[in-house]
C-alpha cells in the first residue's frame, strides 16, 4: 500500500490538433485534444500533460480554449507546457483549468523566473521541464547536457546540476525529456533518469523513447522515475493505457 | 433551486473545483464562485478549497473574515474543505515557521520531512504526488458507491493529524499515517483533490451535494 506510480498521456497540440514528432521532425495527426483527452481519463490515465508547440503567438488564443474545452471534461491533474515564459501566461493557464505548467526556455534563461512563478503560485503547481543529450564520448564518464529549441542549441549546462537547482529553486517536479531517444521508440535514456532521480527529492516524469511496456517498467525500476510519458505508443492504439497498467502492475510495480 | 458556493479567497484553481461540482451536481442545481459573505450566508452547501503556502492562506482568510464565516455557517449547513482549505481548519500548522489556524477541527498540521522513509526503508519524495489509497475508517454517506482503500489524488508536504480520532474517517498513509477524511458535525475535510481524483473523486463531491446531516 502506497503511493502509485503513474502514467502519463502527453499531448503534442498544434493550432489545436494533436500532433506527435519523432525526434521533433516527422509530425503526424492523432486528433482532436479534448476526444483524446477524454478518451485518457476514460481508459485510465493518471495525469493529462498538453504541450503546445504552436509557433505563433496569435494562435495562444487557440490553446487557452483547448485547456478550457479540456479541464470542463476531464477530472484528472492537467499540466500544460510550451510557451510558459511570463507569469502573466501562468495565470492564463492556471484560470483555463490547467493544474500544473511545465516552464521550459524560460527557466534555462531566466532561472529566477521559476522562483517567482514558485512564489506566486506554489511549487506544486510549477513543472521545470529539462531536455537533456548526452555529451559524454564513449569511454569518458557519462555526462548530460541542457538543451533548448528541440534539442538543437547545446546550453553548456549539465543536467543533474540544473535539476538540483531547479529544485533549489521551487520547482514542484521535474519532466525530463531525453532528446537522443524521443520519438525513436528505443526507451527512455535510463543513465540520465536515474542520475536526476537520485540528485533531487521532487517527483521525476520520465520522458522520450517508450516504445513497448518493458520500457515503461525500466523508466520506474532501473531510471526510478516517479511517473512515465508516452504519446505514440497510446495515440496509435499500440497499446491501452490499461494494457500497460496491468503489465506494469504484473512487474510489481504499484499502479492505480 | 439548491445552490452550492465555492469560497474564492484568491488562493488557487477554482475552476477545476466549479467544473466538478458542475458535472455532477443534479439538475436545478447551481454552482457559484463567490467571496461575498451574503453569497456564502444564503448557499445550501459550501465548499472551501485552497491551494498554496498555509501563510498566504490564513493572510487573506482573516483579511476577508472568512475564518468568522466559515465558524458561523458550518453550524447552519454542509461545508467541504479541499487540501489547504482542510488544513486551515485544524488549529494550527508548522509551515512557514508556524501558523494559527481556524481550529474548527481540534489538531496539527506537520511536515513529512526531508528524510521520509517507506515501509521497505525507500526513500518517499516530498511533496506527496500522485494517486494514494485511503482507508475508510469511519463510516459516513460520503463513502456512498466508493470502495474502502480506493485512490485519490493528493498533492501536498504538509500533513494533517486530528487530536481527536473520532473525528478521522479516512487515513493515508505515505512514511507517516495521516488524517485523509476528517469529520465534524456538518463539516468535512478531505486532504486529496476530488475535483482531480477521477470517477470515485467525482462521486464524492455527489455524495457531498445529497449530503443531509
Amino acid at each position: 500500500m502506497g503511493l502509485a506510480k503513474r502514467i502519463i498521456p502527453c499531448l503534442d497540440v498544434e493550432n489545436g490538433r494533436v500532433v506527435k514528432g519523432v525526434q521533433f521532425v516527422d509530425i503526424r495527426d492523432a486528433g482532436d485534444p479534448v476526444e483524446v483527452a477524454k478518451r485518457y481519463n476514460e481508459a485510465g490515465a493518471d495525469e493529462i500533460t498538453f504541450l503546445d508547440i504552436t509557433a505563433s503567438h496569435e494562435e495562444r488564443d487557440t490553446t487557452v480554449h483547448t485547456v478550457e474545452r479540456i479541464a470542463g471534461e476531464v477530472f484528472i491533474p492537467l499540466t500544460v507546457g510550451g510557451g510558459i515564459r511570463k507569469i502573466e501566461d501562468i495565470r492564463t493557464m492556471l484560470n483555463a483549468g490547467a493544474d500544473k505548467v511545465s516552464i521550459n526556455t524560460a527557466a534555462v534563461f531566466n532561472p529566477d523566473f521559476v522562483k517567482a512563478a514558485a512564489d506566486r503560485f506554489g511549487a506544486q503547481c510549477i513543472v521545470v521541464a529539462i531536455d537533456a543529450k548526452k555529451v559524454s564520448a564513449p569511454g569518458e564518464e557519462d555526462r548530460w547536457e541542457i538543451f533548448t529549441h528541440g534539442g538543437r542549441k547545446p546550453t553548456g549546462l549539465d543536467a543533474v546540476e540544473w535539476a538540483k537547482k531547479m529544485e533549489a529553486y521551487g520547482a514542484g517536479e521535474i519532466l525530463l525529456t531525453s532528446m537522443d531517444q524521443d520519438g525513436v521508440k528505443s526507451g527512455y535514456d535510463l543513465g540520465v533518469t536515474r542520475a536526476i532521480c537520485e540528485a533531487v527529492s521532487i517527483p521525476v516524469i520520465a520522458s522520450g523513447g517508450a516504445g513497448n511496456l518493458d520500457h515503461l517498467v525500466d523508466g520506474i525500476k532501473i531510471g526510478l522515475a516517479d511517473a512515465v510519458l508516452a504519446a505514440s505508443i497510446f495515440h496509435f492504439g499500440e497499446y491501452t493505457i490499461q494494457q500497460a497498467k496491468d503489465y506494469m502492475h504484473q512487474q510489481g510495480i504499484e499502479m492505480r | 433551486m439548491k445552490h452550492v458556493v465555492v469560497v474564492d479567497y484568491g488562493m488557487g484553481n477554482l475552476h477545476s473545483v466549479a467544473k466538478a461540482l458542475e458535472h455532477v451536481a443534479p439538475s436545478g442545481w447551481r454552482v457559484q464562485v463567490s467571496a461575498d459573505a451574503e453569497v456564502i450566508r444564503h448557499a445550501d452547501h459550501v465548499v472551501f478549497p485552497g491551494v498554496g503556502a498555509i501563510r498566504d492562506c490564513m493572510a487573506e482568510i482573516k483579511r476577508l473574515q472568512l475564518d468568522s464565516l466559515i465558524t458561523e455557517i458550518v453550524q447552519q449547513k454542509p461545508v467541504l474543505g479541499i487540501c489547504v482549505g482542510m488544513q486551515s481548519l485544524l488549529t494550527h500548522s508548522e509551515e512557514n515557521d508556524g501558523v494559527d489556524c481556524i481550529d474548527l477541527i481540534p489538531g496539527h498540521v506537520r511536515f513529512f520531512g526531508k528524510d521520509l522513509k517507506g515501509e521497505q526503508n525507500q526513500r518517499l519524495k516530498v511533496p506527496h504526488m500522485g494517486w494514494n489509497q485511503v482507508e475508510q475508517v469511519g463510516s459516513h454517506p460520503i463513502w456512498q458507491g466508493i470502495p474502502d482503500n480506493s485512490r485519490f489524488y493528493f498533492v501536498h508536504s504538509y500533513y494533517v493529524q486530528a487530536t481527536q480520532s473520532k473525528h478521522v474517517i479516512g487515513r493515508g498513509h505515505y512514511g507517516v499515517a495521516f488524517d485523509a477524511v476528517l469529520v465534524v458535525d456538518n463539516l468535512i475535510a478531505v486532504q486529496f483533490h476530488p475535483e482531480k481524483s477521477a470517477a470515485l473523486g467525482l462521486q464524492l463531491l455527489k455524495n457531498f451535494l445529497s449530503w443531509q446531516p
